[in-house]
């Protein structure tokens, strides 16, 4: 899927040489007491999509406007392309920002907004005829220049804002909740046109937004904020499959979380005791934790097997496998979600695709047989 | 809504806009009767168009008029730029020293008695004129300085209310897109706002048009505006020129309301259409 | 742009020129005028132009001589035309207040309740009087109120419900019909803009849980809509302690109001330190509600925030 751009499938961050395009430097912003950023450190490379992902109150839309020059950090730097962009207002910025709102000026037309950035630069009347009409054309407004924003749908709207922002050719363009007023399919449609648009003219995104969907549709990186601190930083699938703390398994997508202590630590493998779960887990890769240290074992629900009768030994003995009744079943069309309530009382979620038609269907109060793979389980310390 | 409440309401609403439009109609109703009393209806020689022609023959009306209406225009015009800076400014800056002065001030003067305020502004021009020698004695610049002090308080309420709902991140986006402050205010607040600086204009000029109380304290001998001559005529009871002055006002404001009323309902749908 | 910061590191901010031009001007022309007042209040009246001894007067070569009289103040609280003035007018205010409380709270809830459509006629409605001069609107009511005006035109030739004129001009009545009159837009706009910011939803769903409709209005709306209440009475109640035109050609000789006191002592008896000492007296007593005008104001602007 996704996160195109050849100077990104190269992956700089992990680069040690590579120089990021933006660079945040142990910025704080505190509002008298309250810290709605605190020291944080980000570097974001050049051609990336960086989602900045948390729920509403995190510190990621005031970290998007201390970028856009809206907000001043209290403390730390921010360097965009090298250049130090401490104390530079938002009109000196070679940053531009699309709005939640789109903030297009109710009073000229489409044509004039899109070339308001260009008429502050300067720029000769003939070229921003010209470039205003290229824009136009990328983002399939052609035939709009002379409309109204009172007269366009909100999908238009939103475009004109992204054209508006675009056509500055800004080094990074700052997002705030691009996709939350659109309806679902639109959403879904207007965001591969973003991914495209994005590798056609290559300029760096900063995403803002608390849709992990939309994350992990159009990052090429994702930050995972809480508490205006950058809990985790990666790639889609790193954030999926190897969250470093419950909050961050938790937050995207769902995930069963069981408590446990170290039975057996060893490099090749760990094996945890969990009461919750009323059995033990077998992990295929060793952990390091300090010993008898409580530990969390975050087991995906796509990756959990439901079956009535019991599976196959897997060599791990009564390892990876525990019996529970379906107490609930919500039926997806694609996939089902079962909860199976184990006999310690906790509830497990499980999906499962339904790849028959007719497939006998597991029902309510069923005893079921729920196992997983050894190297299924992550396992976190906090 | 509830059926029972609602006979209750419409008839409340019913009496009440009677109760406000019956002395205005009543007042156009006689201004067409030919009879010197007014409001003993002559009807041989009524309705009429006697008292009209009359009234565009009464100089010393129209030279008041023709004062009341200078005073009102450059009333208004300084008002609204005065009146916007204040505004714009309490509306825009939450804090800055004096900012409780200056809300205080703009407040102050839509209550005040009339009586109070018109009685210190002579006083301040006496004890001027004796200080500095200005301003000369009262007359048209007076008035018009009396006017704009408080007529200015009615245009900050206004366009304090109307920042109060601006988008501010118009104004967010056209800095982003590198506009500085100031060009930001002239090319994209001022414009959007617009509607509410001209209702303040309007009001201003209504104001200071209308004024009678403070005119008279800070005017002086040939500076008689509108109301101050309306006034010593009808301190001695009717007059059916009045009536006819109250009909020609009434027409104007109607359609001047009117007009600002499909005005503004077309401005909303411009602003909200944005989002 | 480099100008600007330079201009705002020697403290001279884009913010403080924009507002210091008002700010300057109020100070000249709204405060300072009161310091004079309150200055002249404590002159003597003198045959003069202007008609009152300075405060502050060189004695020989090297005294000054600072000439504080009280007799004005002292005038007042002992003269019992003014001290009956004054109550009289909190009195008449107030009274003023509550009938147009009374009368234009059912108006501007009934436009609150109103379609769209109706309520932006309706609201041009109670606008289209607000403009209209009030001396012109307050003469109306001259031509209505006389012996042979309008209303005892109809009820006496018309109705035939009495034989003689009803006195109604030239009483309190009068007055107090036009202050009522005049003021009552003042009441019904703060209160409708209250009340259009009401979520009607709460009556339902008070109404769903038992309650009747007047009680749910007693219980709901009616607190609701406390800082329309508080905003119209202050707009009503303090400028018509102070009023002059309405008693001055509706009230005849008995109604005494201080506006009217005070406008008689500038103009006939050109007593200035005198009627300087009422306005003074007018702003005391008139300050706090002011003062309360204005923290209902805040407190409206902070809830709709």
């Amino acid at each position: 899927m996704a996160n195109s751009g050849e100077a990104v499938k190269a992956a700089p961050w992990r680069d040690p040489r590579a120089r990021p395009y933006v660079e945040i430097e142990r910025v704080t912003k505190a509002f008298g007491d309250f810290k709605a950023v605190d020291d944080v450190s980000l570097n974001i490379y050049k051609g990336e999509i960086f989602c900045l992902l948390g729920a509403s109150g995190c510190g990621k839309t005031t970290l998007l406007r201390m970028l856009g020059g809206f907000e001043t950090p209290t403390s730390g730097r921010i360097l965009i392309d090298g250049e130090d962009m401490t104390g530079v207002p938002p009109y000196e910025r070679p940053v531009n920002m699309m709005f939640q709102s789109y903030a297009l000026f109710p009073h000229m037309n489409v044509e004039q907004n899109v070339a308001f950035g260009l008429k502050q630069d300067r720029v000769p009347r003939a070229e921003i005829a010209e470039r205003v009409a290229t824009m136009l054309e990328l983002v399939k407004l052609g035939g709009f220049a002379k409309r109204k924003p009172h007269q366009l749908s909100g999908g238009q709207r939103q475009r004109v804002a992204l054209a508006r922002s675009l056509v500055k050719r800004p080094k990074v363009l700052l997002l705030d909740e691009p996709l939350g007023a659109l309806d679902k399919k639109l959403r879904e449609h207007t965001q591969f046109e973003l991914m495209a648009l994005q590798d056609k003219l290559g300029v760096t995104f900063l995403v803002v937004t608390h849709d992990q969907e939309e994350a992990m549709t159009l990052a090429s990186r994702i930050g995972v904020m809480d508490h205006g601190e950058i809990v985790q930083a990666g790639t889609p699938s790193e954030i999926y499959e190897f969250p470093q703390s419950k909050f961050v398994a938790d937050f995207v997508g769902s995930v069963n979380i069981f408590e446990g202590k170290l039975l057996e630590d060893e490099p090749e493998y760990v094996r945890i005791g969990s009461e919750e779960l009323g059995g033990t887990i077998h992990v295929s890769h060793g952990i390091s934790a300090a010993p008898e240290a409580t530990v969390w074992a975050a087991i995906r629900p796509e990756k959990i097997f439901m079956s009535t009768a019991p599976p196959v030994s897997s060599g791990q003995g009564n390892d990876n496998l525990v019996r529970g009744a379906v107490q609930d079943i919500a039926y997806l069309g694609d996939l089902s979600i079962y909860l199976v309530k184990l006999p310690t009382g906790k509830v497990v979620r499980v999906t499962q695709p339904n790849t028959s038609r007719h497939a006998e269907a597991i029902t309510w109060e069923q005893q079921v047989y729920l196992s997983w793979d050894a190297s299924s389980p992550v396992v976190v310390t906090r | 809504m509830n059926y029972r409440r609602s006979y209750f309401i419409f008839t409340c609403l019913v009496f009440g806009f009677a109760f406000l439009y019956v002395p205005i109609l009543s007042m156009v109703f006689y201004s067409f009767n030919a009879s010197k009393l007014v409001t003993v209806w002559d009807s041989a020689n009524s309705p009429t168009l006697r008292w009209y022609a009359s009234l565009l023959h009464n100089d010393e009306i129209l030279d008041a008029a023709w004062i009341s209406l200078k005073v009102a225009v450059i009333n208004a015009s300084g008002s609204v730029i005065l009146g916007t800076l204040a505004g714009f400014g309490l509306a825009r800056f939450t804090q800055f020293r004096g900012r409780f002065t200056l809300n205080a001030m703009t407040t102050a003067p839509l209550v005040m008695p009339e009586v109070i305020t018109g009685l210190s502004l002579l006083l301040l021009f006496v004890a001027l004129e004796q200080w500095i020698g200005w301003p000369a004695g009262r007359g048209l610049t007076t008035m018009t300085i009396a006017h704009m002090t408080f007529s200015m308080a009615y245009v900050t309420v206004v366009v304090q209310s109307r920042m109060a709902t601006f988008d501010t991140t118009l104004e967010e986006a056209a800095m982003d897109l590198g506009a500085l402050p100031i060009k930001v205010f002239f090319v994209i607040t001022l414009p959007i706002i617009f509607p509410a600086i001209l209702s303040g204009w309007l009001l201003a000029f209504t104001l200071s048009w209308d004024d009678l109380v403070i005119s008279s304290f800070t005017s002086g001998p040939g500076s008689s505006t509108l109301p101050m001559v309306v006034f010593s005529k009808v301190r001695l009871g009717v007059s059916p020129e009045i009536n006819v002055l109250a009909t020609l006002t009434i027409t104007v404001v109607t359609i001047m309301i009117v007009g600002a009323g499909l005005w503004m309902s077309r401005a909303a749908k411009l602003e909200t259409a944005a989002d | 742009m480099k100008s600007l910061r330079a201009l705002s590191r020697i403290g001279i901010s884009g913010r403080g020129l924009v507002v210091s031009l008002p700010y300057l001007w109020l100070l000249l022309f709204f405060v300072v005028p009161f310091v004079i007042v309150l200055k002249i209040s404590f002159s003597d009246i003198d045959l003069a132009i202007p008609p009152y001894k300075p405060l502050i007067e060189w004695v020989g070569k090297n005294s000054l001589a600072i000439r504080v009289n009280f007799n004005n103040y002292a005038f007042l609280f002992t003269d019992p035309l003014y001290i009956h003035a004054f109550l009289n007018s909190i009195k008449v205010a107030f009274i003023s207040t509550l009938l147009c409380l009374l009368i234009g709270y059912p108006i501007a809830y009934g436009i609150a309740r109103s379609t769209a459509t109706t309520r932006n006629v309706l609201l041009l409605m109670v606008m289209l009087p607000f403009w209209t001069s009030l001396l012109l609107r307050v003469y109306a009511w001259i031509g209505l109120l006389k012996a042979n005006g309008v209303i005892n035109n109809i009820l006496m030739n018309w109705l035939h419900v009495i034989h003689e004129p009803l006195t109604m001009l030239y009483t309190p009545f009068a007055m107090y019909v036009g202050i009522v009159y005049s003021y009552l837009p003042f009441m019904i706009l703060p209160l409708y803009a209250n009340l259009e910011k009401m979520d009607w939803q709460l009556l339902e769903a008070a109404e769903d849980l038992g309650c009747r409709p007047w009680q749910a209005f007693y219980k709901i709306t009616l607190p609701l809509s406390r800082n329309g209440i508080q905003a119209g009475s202050m707009l009503v109640f303090i400028p018509a302690v102070g009023e002059f035109v309405i008693p001055a050609l509706l009230g005849g000789p008995n109604a005494l109001m201080i506006g009217r006191v005070l406008w008689d002592e500038f103009f006939s008896n050109r007593a200035w330190p005198v009627a300087s000492a009422v306005a003074i007296l007018l702003l005391i007593l008139l300050v706090p509600f002011m003062m309360w005008y204005q923290n209902v104001q805040a407190r409206e602007s902070a809830g709709a925030r």
